[in-house]
């Protein structure tokens, strides 16, 4: 670092230079050479206390991954990790090739292409659902954009398209208050499906939810996938049987194991920290805010 | 597209309480002009004072304005936004001293109006802006903002108070003579602050009405209830925080900067936390997040300071204090959410 | 203890005060015994040691004062001085100020504590016991004149060098410096020979050298290398800028005690900021209660300090002429008040405004004001004074250049007093372990069986109680009037803010590094300016780092 000014100087009038303004602002995400998230060592502590313990994950693109383990495993953290809301003390994290997650903060990761689904669902109350979605809806985020933004033909339809999807079409002009826990968590995927991201984190989408919408949910589920790389963290098994092709399961803040649901279900080690002490419906204390 | 484009699309006017309130507030402007004008020995004559306080009364429903927008909006409970109102207002004085006697150092530009003007809304939009940005950049929210504008506005009211500021010192600006070359106790000059008082409480009341209503208005409401989801679908949250901050505090600073030549005196107690505090209960008494209950609500507690510091001082502070604690816990969504209230229930049972 | 038992403290050691004060002891005054604990610990104060006379001879004694002839007084102060009275001293200091007196009705003699007023507070002149009061019209101040008065000076001085106790003496010693002229400085020399008390010895022998540096004698300096006294520090600079053989040494020995004096100085500014650290740690440590750990906001937190300030008031009141009784009931007293009104404010508002940091703010923003008004109308929007007891005021000489003042020693360590037991009150007791139960989670605490909402009182109610005692210990420091609370809320908010919320180690550091930081600007930008850039350093602060000094780091952070 010991750079003296007269150095800094001409690297900043290098006639090559090209400054990090001047560069595309969104690059379109580059998985040519590879997977779309990929996580390398990555440790994080509070206090001591080891949530995330050299973790390392990659999905591909357009990869439907499911992700359990038991209480205090690290799934959130991880979450929280990869959207820019905690820093890591080591590690890696690049969504493709091209961004390095750990340089950026929330709405830059957000506006690459990252969507998420909190664990306890977070819709904005005072506005109403369909309002909900036009926030959510891709676009200039910038402040002065957003003042004189307005809903066009494309964005209305798009609007009900999503409607139509998480099957809030009749609530549209409702706050979104007043919904019921599925329906906020289907208006939050609702919201999710606006940003068109490339990259899904969803987190526990189908707690609170009824046997019929958990269905429809885990249709929606395998019907993104392809489309999109989607990530589920999810304790309901009968949910992730249905969904997944892919299962990883972390265990104190590193992965245990992966494969498929069958393989993971009969590794000893899965069996003896997770799916033997049963179903356990609370996650981590973690709660958003 | 235009501004002008988004207040027609927006149609402003389409909301009943919108309409209901600009008329109210014209009507009210001409009607004050009107009994302003009769002879004076009619028995409804308004004399000069009167017209004076209202026009006071106008530059608090501005300053309740600004207040409502970020804490009604954005959930930003500001308890210093007495500070930019006392910018603004020490940047008219500046002005308005520097008709008699010239000003020494920087201050001496202060003589020119343009420039005057400007620093009535620059000095408190960049304070605003260093201090928003500081607090927002580093996502101070909540009780934790609050704390450190009202820590912002006592350092302040200190820093005024010495003589070495160059601004009057504990006795502040006062003893002013020409506003623009116009004696400022001519009944002209009244008449004339009091509708440009009435016309700003409009132009912002519409302004502000136009923000709320637009996208960034409903980002405002979602970073309200909910910061953290607003980020993660990818809005700079301390952006939208910094922008309507600074808005709000110029236009605490315009209403400082017409509060002034119609009072006639600036001084470092509208620093004073108290003073910051009040226009917050002005804004809860009148109901949140609705802008004409901000207005109204700056119109009713100040109507009755009036009335009572003159009859009974000492019961002031005891009613200013139990409105604080009723309106918190009975009448959370102020008088504007009761009577909405009572208005579905009478839509209810007819 | 006996009852009968007399004894006399010096508190006011310092050279040139002749005020001498008393505290007696008699079984009503129980309440003085840890007070004289404590004192006899702080001052390493050993009572006069000294025959006593009868009090047929201390009568007579005085007797021969009763007379209008000044000869025949000074001839009856000369046997008082050469007479083994132990009281001797202290009626010669009265007679000199004109407070030493006769019943006029009666055969007693007193002593006039106080002859400020129209009615006077006196003592016994003979026991030292409470004589109620008397005016001028009941008792007969002896007069002097000139001539006696000079004499008396004399006397007592030369009494104070060859008797009474050794702090006494070195007062007297004191006094030498730079009174040592060529008539005295072989009597001074020979009472340095028979001298013992290395102490004294020290202040002769400065006295000695002063005298000799002043006569040219260069070798004489190196005595007087560190010494902190303004009359050899004068006496060497004049020395310094003369054209003197020894000027240049002289200025050499000035240099070394400048800077030992600034040093000095430097542990007098940090006392000065610790105990307005201390005052503002006092002031936020129940705030880091409610606010920290329950997560409440109390604006009316200084107002609840000013409640505790005027419970010592009223109890000073209520007990006239007892300061001391007064301020220790004042401590239980200012704890119960503020903490009955916290309970209130709890039960009443804050409790139905949980989770609502804003409105609660608000909320008790208006209990504030309409606290303050309250006391304005029922007491008055005047500020009341509060006295100190003896043992809190005057100062703790260290030496020239280091004193600190009683009171603001004595809020300093009752700052740690509290700290110390709420610290230990949250570690170690059920209360304490209940409290951060509920405030880590709620839910959970009550499904063991902790009464959350009763919790939440206690918690609260300690909080308000602890403000209590802020407003005992700043009634010490400061008038006490209905804005006593409002000039605290602010800066106390930025101290537990300042140190991490939740946090009682955060807070007490950053209180006093506040109060020193402070103090420190203070000599170079003035009061105002620096508590204007300590303000405004702060918020940068916890821009910075929202989380303040000491938080924990945690997940949901």
């Amino acid at each position: 670092m010991s750079m003296t000014n007269v150095e800094r100087l001409r690297e900043f009038a290098r006639p090559d230079r090209v400054f990090d303004f001047m560069a595309p602002a969104r690059s379109p995400v580059d998985v040519r050479h590879g997977p779309i998230l990929y996580l390398e060592d990555v440790s994080v502590s509070f206090d001591g206390f080891k949530a995330i313990d050299d973790l390392n994950l990659t999905i591909d693109d357009g990869e439907l991954r499911c992700i359990i383990g038991p209480n205090g495993a690290g799934k959130t953290t991880m979450m929280d990790i990869i959207t820019g809301k905690t820093r890591p003390d080591r590690g890696q994290a690049w969504f493709g090739s091209r961004h390095n997650l750990l340089q950026m903060d929330e709405p830059q990761i957000a506006n690459l292409g990252i969507g998420r689904k909190f664990q306890k669902p977070t819709v904005f109350e005072a506005l109403s659902v369909s309002a909900n979605l036009e926030l959510a809806m891709a676009g200039d985020r910038r402040v002065w954009k957003t003042l004189l933004a307005r809903l066009d033909h494309e964005g209305r339809e798009r609007i009900d398209e999503v409607l139509e999807t998480i099957a809030l079409s009749a609530e549209r002009d409702r706050l979104a208050g007043v919904l019921s826990h599925g329906q906020k968590q289907w208006l939050e995927i609702g919201m999710l499906l606006m940003q068109r991201p490339r990259l899904l984190l969803v987190d526990e989408p189908v707690a609170g939810m009824t046997e019929p919408e958990m269905h429809r949910t885990a249709d929606l589920m395998t019907r993104l996938a392809g489309q999109q790389s989607v990530v589920v963290v999810e304790h309901d098994m009968g949910f992730v049987r249905s969904i997944a092709r892919t299962v990883t399961v972390l265990h104190q803040g590193s992965v245990l194991a992966e494969g498929s649901m069958d393989e993971v279900a009969n590794d000893p080690r899965v069996i003896d920290v997770y799916l033997g002490g049963g179903d356990d419906d609370s996650d981590d204390t973690r709660e958003e805010g | 597209m235009s501004l002008a484009t988004m207040f027609k699309r927006n149609s402003l006017l389409d909301e009943r309480s919108t309409w209901v309130t600009s008329v109210v507030l014209i009507v009210g402007m001409l009607a004050v002009v009107v009994l302003h004008a009769l002879p004076s020995d009619h028995a409804w004559h308004l004399n000069g004072s009167v017209v004076s306080l209202l026009g006071k009364y106008l530059t608090y429903m501005l300053l309740a304005l600004a207040v409502d927008l970020i804490w009604g909006y954005l959930g930003i409970l500001s308890l210093g936004h007495g500070a930019f109102f006392a910018l603004g207002g020490y940047a008219m004085g500046l002005y308005l001293t520097a008709q008699d006697a010239p000003l020494a150092g920087w201050q001496s530009a202060m003589v020119h109006f343009p420039v005057a003007a400007l620093g009535v809304v620059l000095a408190p939009g960049l304070l605003a802006l260093v201090f928003g940005w500081l607090a927002f950049r580093s996502r101070v929210t909540g009780v934790y903002f609050s704390i450190i504008t009202q820590a912002l506005t006592f350092a302040l009211m200190l820093a005024f108070n010495r003589n070495e500021m160059g601004m009057g010192g504990s006795t502040g600006l006062t003893r002013f003579d020409e506003l623009l070359s116009f004696s400022l106790s001519s009944e002209g000059m009244t008449i004339a602050l009091f509708v440009a008082s009435g016309v700003a409480v409009l132009l912002a009341f519409w302004g502000c009405k136009a923000i709320t209503r637009s996208r960034l208005g409903r980002v405002c409401m979602a970073t309200r209830d909910a910061e953290a989801r607003v980020r993660f679908i990818g809005y700079r949250v301390e952006h939208v925080k910094l922008a309507v901050f600074v808005l709000s505090a110029m236009i605490a600073g315009i209403a400082g900067a017409l509060y002034v030549p119609q009072v006639g005196i600036i001084n470092p107690s509208t620093f004073a936390p108290l003073f910051s505090i009040e226009i917050v209960v002005w804004v809860a008494l009148g109901g949140r997040a609705t802008l004409y209950g901000a207005l109204l609500g700056a119109l009713l507690v100040n109507y009755f300071k009036t009335l009572l510091t003159g009859v009974m001082p000492d019961a002031w502070l005891f009613l200013l204090g139990g409105l604080f604690v009723v309106v918190t816990m009975f009448l959370p969504q102020g008088v504007a959410g009761l009577m909405a209230h009572l208005r579905r229930r009478r839509e209810v049972t007819t | 203890m006996t009852p009968t038992h007399t004894t006399i403290f010096r508190l006011r050691g310092e050279a040139g005060s002749r005020r001498v004060t008393g505290l007696k002891i008699a079984p009503r005054h129980w309440y003085c015994l840890p007070v004289m604990a404590v004192l006899l610990v702080w001052f390493a104060l050993a009572s006069p040691a000294q025959a006593d006379v009868s009090p047929q001879r201390a009568q007579a004694l005085l007797q021969a004062l009763d007379t209008d002839d000044f000869d025949a007084k000074a001839e009856a102060a000369q046997a008082i001085a050469a007479s083994d009275a132990a009281q001797k001293t202290r009626w010669l200091e009265a007679f000199l100020d004109g407070r030493l007196g006769r019943e006029r009705d009666g055969e007693r003699f007193y002593i006039i504590t106080d002859d400020s007023g129209r009615e006077w507070p006196i003592i016994d002149a003979i026991t030292f016991e409470d004589a109620g009061t008397g005016s001028r019209r009941s008792v007969d101040a002896f007069r002097i004149n000139n001539t006696l008065r000079t004499q008396l000076q004399g006397l007592i001085a030369s009494l104070s060098l060859d008797e009474g106790d050794e702090a006494t003496r070195l007062d007297a010693a004191k006094r030498l410096i730079g009174e040592v002229d060529a008539q005295s400085v072989d009597a001074v020399a020979t009472q340095l020979d028979n001298e013992d008390s290395p102490a004294i010895r020290a202040e002769i022998e400065t006295a000695l050298a002063l005298y000799r540096v002043e006569q040219g004698e260069g070798e004489a300096l190196a005595t007087l290398e560190g010494n902190l006294d303004t009359r050899v520090r004068n006496s060497l600079t004049t020395i310094a800028n003369s054209d003197a053989p020894i000027a240049a040494d002289a200025e050499k020995v000035l240099a070394g005690i400048e800077n030992k004096r600034a040093w000095y100085e430097r542990g007098q500014t940090l006392f000065f900021g610790l105990s307005a650290g201390s005052v503002l740690v006092l002031a936020a440590i129940g705030l880091a209660i409610t606010f920290g750990v329950m997560g409440v906001i109390n604006m009316a937190h200084g107002e609840l300090i000013m409640l505790g300030a005027y419970t010592t008031w009223m109890i000073q009141q209520l007990l006239p002429g007892q300061p001391g009784l007064a301020l220790l009931l004042a401590i239980p007293g200012g704890f119960l008040v503020a903490g009955a009104f916290g309970i209130l404010i709890e039960r009443s508002v804050i409790r139905f405004l949980k989770g609502r940091p804003l409105e609660t703010l608000l909320a008790t923003f208006g209990i504030s004001l309409i606290l303050q008004q309250l006391v304005r109308t029922v007491f008055s929007p005047l500020n009341r004074r509060v006295n100190s007891p003896d043992w809190l005021q005057g100062a703790w000489h260290l030496n020239e250049a280091l004193s600190l003042t009683l009171n603001r020693l004595g809020v300093l360590i009752f700052c740690l007093v509290v700290f110390a037991a709420l610290w230990a009150l949250m570690r170690y007791t059920r209360l304490g372990l209940e409290v951060r139960a509920v405030t880590q989670n709620r839910a959970m605490a009550r499904s063991m069986g902790v009464r959350a909402a009763r919790v939440d009182m206690l918690t609260f109610g300690l909080g308000a109680g602890v403000a209590g005692l802020a407003g005992v210990a700043l009634s010490q420091i400061t008038n006490v009037g209905p804005n006593l609370g409002q000039s605290y809320i602010v800066d106390s908010f930025l101290v537990v803010v300042f140190g991490g919320v939740g946090n009682l180690w955060g807070t007490l550091v950053a209180g006093m590094s506040l109060g020193v930081i402070n103090q420190v600007l203070q000599p170079w930008v003035g009061a105002v300016l620096a508590k204007v850039i300590v303000l405004i350093g702060v918020i940068l602060f916890i821009q910075k780092r929202p989380q303040g000094l000491f938080a924990p780091k945690g997940r949901t952070s």
